[in-house]
């Protein structure tokens, strides 16, 4: 890892400007039009709202968490194709004594950095708004964000690392991305799916993720709920994790 | 330096490299002369040891790639056939980085970067970006970042493909001063100039096998005649016309464009033809090359 750090540094310098307006611009429109624009219509019933007081603070944790998926897979789907077939980085990192592993944990750290970076200035920025309940609650609902970014970021390198033309992005993000973001509980509670949706909807990764975080915000833990959703989110790390290692050694062995 | 036995490569149901017998000693320029599809880019990486073997024995510098991959791979220098350099960072960047991924400490890394960028003759293209250098300059910079690690053995994969004249002879001229300073050289080529002007030994390999061994001039020696007498007839005659001069040497080869006749005596074999009132468009007598080995070896010319 070590003797990639300065190889990340330079890609930081010359792609952190494009980073700030994804990562930090972005979904601070977000929280403007949807949690305050749009939520200033919704009144908040704490029942339904799985115990924010405000929608605002029902959203919040929510967008983090779908943010710090959107940010994993953007970073580990066309950087990942690129160091194979446009930029060959990984061809002539590999020719070093560095080995697939090695670039694996280099790659998916840099994600990380990307995910744990711009979740933790979103809720910096989100603070002041008052829609976290302890002082304690969002710094772990950080932890929940990173480890989502992990569980995607680890899972679409391995999907990347397979894939031979960039079509398949599109429909990672179309049938992927896009359905779990309205989907996951993000910005409404997932009981208004009905029964059977409901429980589709408990199913996918994100939901686990932004369960966690919304636990954590609006202060109110079920801790064999926190114990499931860190069991899944990390089993889906570590199997990400291993398939990216295989999946990108078989890729560039030819 | 680098011994093979039996050495195989399949790609599924795709056999690259059949069985291949080699041995590179230190400090010679050691060639693998074939067309492309001969199998010399799947032995490259087998030795870079990057490609698992298929099958037989390889050691590399006295190790197994296979259990000892990345302790090989930091003595070894590699050339890759197509340029991975990083077009996001400047030519000084792509050997510092480079130097860093060996775990050399960043002030060394600095100093080779500049002494590289001297050999490279690309100095004042320190600060350019890669996009904006000529081929030749690439090349330069692919090995002088092979060469970041001061490497025992360096691996060139068609070294100056693509490149025109003149860049090549400014390489080669650099890879010969390496070789002056006793790098041990692997070179794959499918010129026969290059093999000639550059290596001590060579393997000819066809399909995957080796065809032969020796140095330029063995090989010359054993499979061709002294002199090659080349005789241009008009489009469609050289195959009629073969079988007229085919007792003046001792092999005929039929070109689409040409006919080969081999003698130790070239001139001789012009004033022959000549004498039996064939009127050839145009006439040459040249040494015997690789070339011609290749094309008694397998029948075919090196780069169709």
């Amino acid at each position: 890892m070590a003797r990639q750090y300065d190889y990340w540094l330079t890609v930081l310098k010359r792609t952190w400007r494009g980073g700030v307006v994804g990562s930090f611009l972005t979904p601070l429109l977000y929280v403007v039009a949807m949690g305050v624009l749009l939520g200033g219509f919704i009144e908040g019933d704490p029942d339904r709202l799985e115990g924010a007081t405000s929608y605002l603070a029902f959203v919040v944790p929510g967008l983090v968490a779908s943010h710090a998926m959107t940010i994993a897979v953007s970073e580990s789907t066309y950087p990942v194709m690129g160091a194979i077939k446009w930029h060959k980085t990984f061809y002539a990192q590999l020719a070093t004594p560095l080995a697939v592993r090695d670039l694996v944990n280099a790659f998916l750290g840099f994600v990380m950095f990307r995910v744990a970076s711009a979740c933790a200035v979103f809720m910096l920025v989100i603070a002041p708004f008052g829609v976290f309940a302890t002082w304690w609650g969002p710094i772990l609902a950080w932890l929940s964000q990173v480890l989502v970014g992990f569980a995607f970021a680890t899972l679409v390198f391995a999907y990347s690392a397979r894939l031979t033309s960039e079509e398949g992005f599109g429909l990672l993000f179309r049938l992927g991305v896009i359905p779990l973001t309205l989907f996951s509980g993000a910005f409404f509670p997932i009981a208004n799916l009905g029964p059977v949706l409901e429980w589709v909807a408990r199913l996918t990764p994100l939901w686990h993720g932004v369960s966690l975080s919304r636990m954590f915000c609006v202060g109110q833990v079920d801790w064999s709920l926190v114990l499931l959703h860190v069991v899944v989110l990390v089993s889906l790390t570590v199997v990400g994790w291993f398939l990216a290692v295989r999946n990108l050694d078989r890729r560039l062995e030819v | 330096m680098i011994s093979a036995r039996g050495l195989r490569k399949s790609f599924g149901d795709f056999e690259a490299v059949k069985g291949i017998d080699v041995e590179v000693r230190r400090g010679e320029a050691f060639g693998f002369l074939g067309p492309n599809g001969a199998g010399k880019s799947s032995t490259m990486r087998m030795i870079a040891s990057v490609s698992p073997v298929s099958g037989g024995e390889l050691r590399i510098l006295g190790m197994d790639p296979a259990t000892d991959g990345p302790a090989i791979r930091g003595r070894l220098g590699v050339c890759p056939q197509e340029d991975t350099l990083d077009k996001e960072l400047s030519v000084f960047d792509n050997l510092y980085i480079y130097g860093r991924y060996f775990g050399i400490d960043r002030a060394t890394c600095r100093e080779r970067a500049r002494e590289l960028l001297e050999f490279a003759q690309i100095t004042d293209k320190a600060k350019a970006k890669v996009e904006s250098l000529s081929g030749g300059m690439k090349r330069r910079l692919t090995i002088a970042r092979s060469l970041i690690n001061n490497p025992d053995l360096l691996l060139l994969d068609e070294p100056t493909t693509g490149l025109d004249p003149q860049a090549r002879h400014v390489l080669w001229d650099q890879l010969f001063r390496l070789k002056q300073a006793g790098v041990t050289l692997v070179i794959t080529t499918h010129y026969m100039d290059e093999a000639e002007q550059l290596c001590d030994r060579l393997v000819v390999m066809d399909k995957g096998l080796i065809a032969a061994e020796g140095s330029p001039r063995e090989l010359i020696d054993a499979h061709s005649t002294r002199e090659v007498a080349e005789l241009r007839f008009g489009v469609g005659e050289h195959e009629a016309i073969a079988g007229k001069v085919e007792d003046l040497g001792e092999r005929v080869e039929v070109l689409p464009d040409r006919l080969l006749v081999y003698s130790d005596h070239g001139e001789d074999v012009v004033t022959a033809v000549l004498d039996r009132g064939l009127q050839p468009l145009a006439t040459l007598v040249r040494r015997s090359t690789l070339e011609d080995v290749f094309l008694r070896l397998t029948g075919r010319r090196l780069a169709d």
